[in-house]
């Protein structure tokens, strides 16, 4: 599946299905502070990510 | 994940309070927990006019909705602060929500209004950009609340950015800054009463509302924030929170419940209540007057703002690359 980025952004391909929160753990990302986003809505941590799934990783912390 | 009111499948979890909603119910849990705050906090009352200090990020635009969404009438403030590229694009994100939905938008911009703008300031004065860009912002927000006569100003701040202001200004034991960190400074001394509604929600939750609420928010972060110590201190407690959900909402809250009154009150005889909020560091703390240019309070000849506007308009603009980066 192919997982979007950002800061920088950049993409990358991930074996599916995997859930939510264990792609996010391979990615170390700390889920307090991203949401993840397919089509428009929110997947949730529990959710299963199929092998041709498109989805991005937003991340939520502002510095300003 | 089943959402907590209708069982139904729940799109976001909101592990703090062990609760997961699907999209209706959290929206309805976002709304809630301001009316919650704007009521506890006594914000703003039914019938109130509010401005709310929209930047076109996630923040602002969810308090601006969540506000009209609760029957208050709120028209936003956009401030162009010449952050180059980022700043027309942030520009763009607030005008479209504001067309979109009829909404009054009124704008500044610095560069035409003061001929100055944040990475010129930041240069000519050696200061910080973001300290030059928060003390214009609270300038042309206090400027246009009286003008307007807004009973309120808005803006966005959240629970991880008042807990990370908390966090720095414990580390560093800044005790007269803890003694005004409260989520409302009310009108006084010429200035506008100032809310937070927002401080009960998380950012995570304010950006997933903007998702829910089909919000077409400005993801990307402002140039000058990279490095921010702000980040940092949110990252640290991130780290805590991921192992202990609630400790930000119980060490902010904890704050306001158990110790803001002692520092408050420590600087209560020391100085007048809007003083210290309005004047910078390096102000000497005096006697209250008008600023002899924009009649603003302060406590010299010129306010902050208009000592910053005088050194620098009139230079040559600086390229926001050329701007160095400290915070
Ligand atoms: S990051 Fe700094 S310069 Fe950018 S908008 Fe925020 S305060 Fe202003
Ligand atoms: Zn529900
Ligand atoms: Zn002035």
């Amino acid at each position: 599946m192919l997982v979007k980025l950002r800061n920088p952004t950049r993409q990358e391909v991930i074996d599916g299905p995997i859930s939510v929160v264990k792609l996010l753990n391979r990615l170390k990302v700390n889920r307090e502070e991203v949401l993840v986003i397919q089509d428009g809505t929110l997947i949730p941590g529990d959710a299963v990510l199929s092998d041709n799934a498109v989805v991005e990783v937003r991340p939520v912390i502002s510095g300003g | 994940m089943k959402c907590r009111v209708c069982r139904g499948p729940a799109v976001i979890d909101i592990r703090r309070h062990n609760a997961n909603f699907c999209q209706e119910h959290f929206l309805r849990y976002c709304r809630t927990q301001v009316e919650k705050t704007l009521k506890e906090f006594s914000m703003v009352k039914p019938g109130d006019r509010v401005l709310v200090a929209v930047s076109g990020g996630k923040d602002s635009l969810a308090v601006w909705d969540i506000l009209l969404h609760l029957g208050y009438e709120a028209t936003g403030l956009y401030v162009g602060l010449g952050l180059g590229e980022y700043y027309d694009v942030s520009g763009r994100h607030a005008r479209r929500f504001a067309e979109e939905r009829g909404l009054e938008l009124i704008e500044v911009d610095i560069r035409g209004t003061y001929d100055i703008d944040v990475p010129t300031a930041a240069s000519v004065t050696g200061r910080a950009p973001c300290s030059a860009c928060g003390l214009s912002k609270r300038h042309v927000f206090d400027q246009a609340t009286l003008a307007g006569d807004f009973d309120a100003l808005v803006t966005g701040h959240n629970l991880d950015d008042e807990a990370a202001v908390l966090f720095g200004n414990v580390l560093h034991w800044q005790s007269d800054y803890l003694g005004r960190q409260q989520p409302v400074l009310p009108a006084g001394h010429g200035f506008p009463k100032k809310v937070k509604p927002l401080v009960r929600l998380g950012e995570r939750e304010t950006a997933a509302y903007c998702v829910l609420a089909g919000i077409d928010y400005l993801v990307e972060e402002c140039p000058m924030a990279k490095g921010n110590k702000h980040l940092h201190y949110k990252a640290a407690l991130n780290l805590i929170e991921s192992e202990s959900p609630g400790s930000k909402q119980a060490f902010y809250f904890g704050f306001l419940r158990n110790a803001v009154d002692l520092f408050s009150e420590q600087r209560t005889y020391s100085e007048p209540e809007e003083q210290r909020e309005r004047t910078e560091p390096d102000d000497d703390v005096g006697m209250l007057r008008a600023c002899e240019e924009c009649g603003a309070t302060t406590n010299s000849e010129l306010c902050a703002f208009c000592r910053l506007v005088r050194s620098t308009a009139g230079t040559k603009p600086v390229p926001i690359a050329m701007t160095r980066k400290r915070n």
